[in-house]
């Protein structure tokens, strides 16, 4: 899972895509889970990581991940995964 | 180190160049209590989806529409529109404020009776009022108005066997200068249908023209509409004065005033738009005062306002079953209220919010009603926050026709409460139960035993 290489994500959160044009506006906790991709964390190791700065129990945390990544793939700013 | 406070990670997509000129909020606010009583208390103890009516609301409201009429006009009498609701609480509620009953079925006719209404003070509307219904309103001495010729041919055949003459008036319909033109209701005004119907019932001894009735649509927008009826039952009033010099004691205006309610396609919020009560009984009052109508013979003016005066106080709660991703991304949110419920999404954009919220953020999501069926839509596209199994929602200005046009399917029927002037709630319907449904289907015998 890799975050498309020149997306641009400002200190505030405001996503920028030059592939598509679209801006996008991300949370606190969505910021940290794009940084932890782009730094090529897996799953388990953002999951590790964000429960160590937030109270958050793994089986939701595990649930809202699933839909986020749900989100950026449909938004398409992942990498399409090498088969 | 303490942890932080956790949210769950929101990405959204900006959308620029298309800002709302009328620079409408978009910010949520949750409801939490219903007069002041807990809503998670409320599904707690009556079970989820629940129906709850505010006496006190329904109590305010009737009084500002009176209020409303009653400093412009004195004489003004409302007349409860049943088929709006007619769980028998809501409408004693209204009978105790000093309303009349407005039915328009025998079914209905019966529940005034019962709930303790003197036929005199019900109005018969509508097109279907069968023999007996009929006799049984000349006896009673109700207020038939009358829908069609058949109906009136009806009448003079009833009447002379009841010994007693019909008290009647008939419906008349009219252009008023908006779309659409109701015709099907009554007869027409501009091509003379309601002057023959009167020229018939005037030398008729066995009934007595005693008012003149009009519904011009519902949801109507337009006081001035209301003018415009008012002055051609005031023209047809002076015409009677002047050919029979009979005095008619009542012009019905019948209802039709929007609720809060935003229309389904509306840019802007039914709230925002909605006419007040003001604004409807001075195009109304004003028109009547400035007739042609004798002075000392200013008949009482009719209203039987439903919409108007109930949506504000019903709501509907309920809650989350699941949320889901569409193909397209847009989240989906699966609540226990459907359409069964809530007939009337069928043409509102309902306001609908959560008990509490989490979370600022919102998604644009599609929220669906909980019936194995396509058009189960509660909302098409809504900004809403994201929320979980179990959270709860709830749904404003839902009191009128949700609890008399909702449908007995795949579920039971949830329970009614009402929360009174004191802050008591009360069950004023129970929910149905695999008894009460199944005690009336008959199975022949031949079906009875089933082998699989």
């Amino acid at each position: 899972m890799k975050i498309k290489k020149n997306i641009a994500v400002s200190e505030n959160g405001f996503l920028f895509d030059p592939n598509s044009g679209e801006s996008y506006s991300l949370n606190k906790t969505g910021q940290l889970i794009v940084k932890l991709i782009s730094e090529g964390k897996t799953e388990s190791e953002i999951i590790e990581v964000v429960k160590e700065k937030y109270e958050v129990e793994t089986t939701s945390l595990q649930r809202y991940l699933d839909d986020f990544i749900m989100m950026l793939q449909q938004m398409n700013l992942l990498e399409k995964e090498e088969d | 180190m303490e942890k932080l406070k956790f949210e769950r990670p929101v990405i959204n997509h900006i959308n620029a160049g298309v800002p709302d000129k009328f620079g409408m909020g978009t910010a949520i606010q949750p409801i939490s209590h219903i007069d002041d009583i807990s809503v998670e208390d409320l599904l707690n103890e009556y079970g989820s989806p629940l129906y709850v009516l505010s006496e006190k609301t329904i109590r305010e409201t009737y009084r500002e529409a009176l209020s409303a009429f009653k400093t412009r006009y004195p004489k003004v009498q409302f007349a409860w529109s049943y088929k709006t609701n007619y769980l028998n609480a809501v409408c004693n509620i209204f009978h105790q404020e000093g309303s009349w009953a407005e039915v328009v079925s025998g079914f209905e006719f019966e529940k005034a009776l019962a709930n303790g209404v003197p036929g005199s003070k019900i109005i018969f509307n509508g097109p279907d009022k069968s023999n007996e219904d009929l006799e049984r309103a000349i006896q009673h001495g109700s207020l038939i108005h009358i829908d069609h010729f058949d109906e009136l041919y009806e009448i003079m055949a009833v009447a002379p066997k009841t010994g007693k003459k019909a008290k009647v008036a008939i419906r008349v319909n009219m252009d008023t200068g908006i779309y659409p033109h109701w015709d099907r209701f009554g007869f027409n005004y501009e091509n003379g249908e309601a002057w023959t119907a009167i020229n018939k019932i005037m030398p008729n001894p066995d009934m007595e023209l005693i008012g003149l009735h009009t519904h011009i649509g519902t949801y109507i927008m337009t006081p001035n509409a209301y003018a415009v009826a008012t002055s051609k039952l005031a023209a047809l009033t002076v015409r009677i004065q002047m050919k029979y010099n009979h005095h008619l004691k009542y012009l019905d205006l019948g209802g039709g005033f929007a609720s809060k309610n935003t229309l389904k396609g509306a840019y802007l919020p039914g709230s925002d738009t909605c006419p007040s009560f003001d604004d409807y009984a001075e195009a109304i009052t004003g028109a009547l005062i400035n007739s042609d109508i004798q002075y000392e013979h200013m008949p009482t003016l009719f209203l039987e306002t439903g919409r108007a005066l109930i949506d504000e106080a019903g709501y509907l709660l309920g809650s989350v079953l699941a949320n889901k991703r569409l193909l397209d991304g847009r989240r989906s949110l699966i609540i226990d209220i459907g359409v069964n419920n809530l007939f009337t999404s069928f043409w509102y954009e309902h306001h609908i919010v959560p008990a509490r919220i989490k979370q600022r953020d919102t998604e644009d999501t599609t929220i669906y009603g909980p019936l194995c069926m396509n058009i189960d839509v509660i909302r098409q596209a809504i900004q809403f926050p994201v929320l979980e199994k179990g959270d709860r929602v709830v749904i404003k200005r839902i009191g009128a026709y949700n609890m008399t046009q909702w449908l007995q399917f795949i579920t039971y029927r949830p329970n009614v409460v009402l929360i009174d002037a004191e802050g008591k709630t009360h069950i004023i319907r129970e929910n149905e139960t695999h008894e009460s449904m199944n005690a009336l289907d008959r199975i022949p015998q031949h079906l009875k035993e089933i082998q699989l």
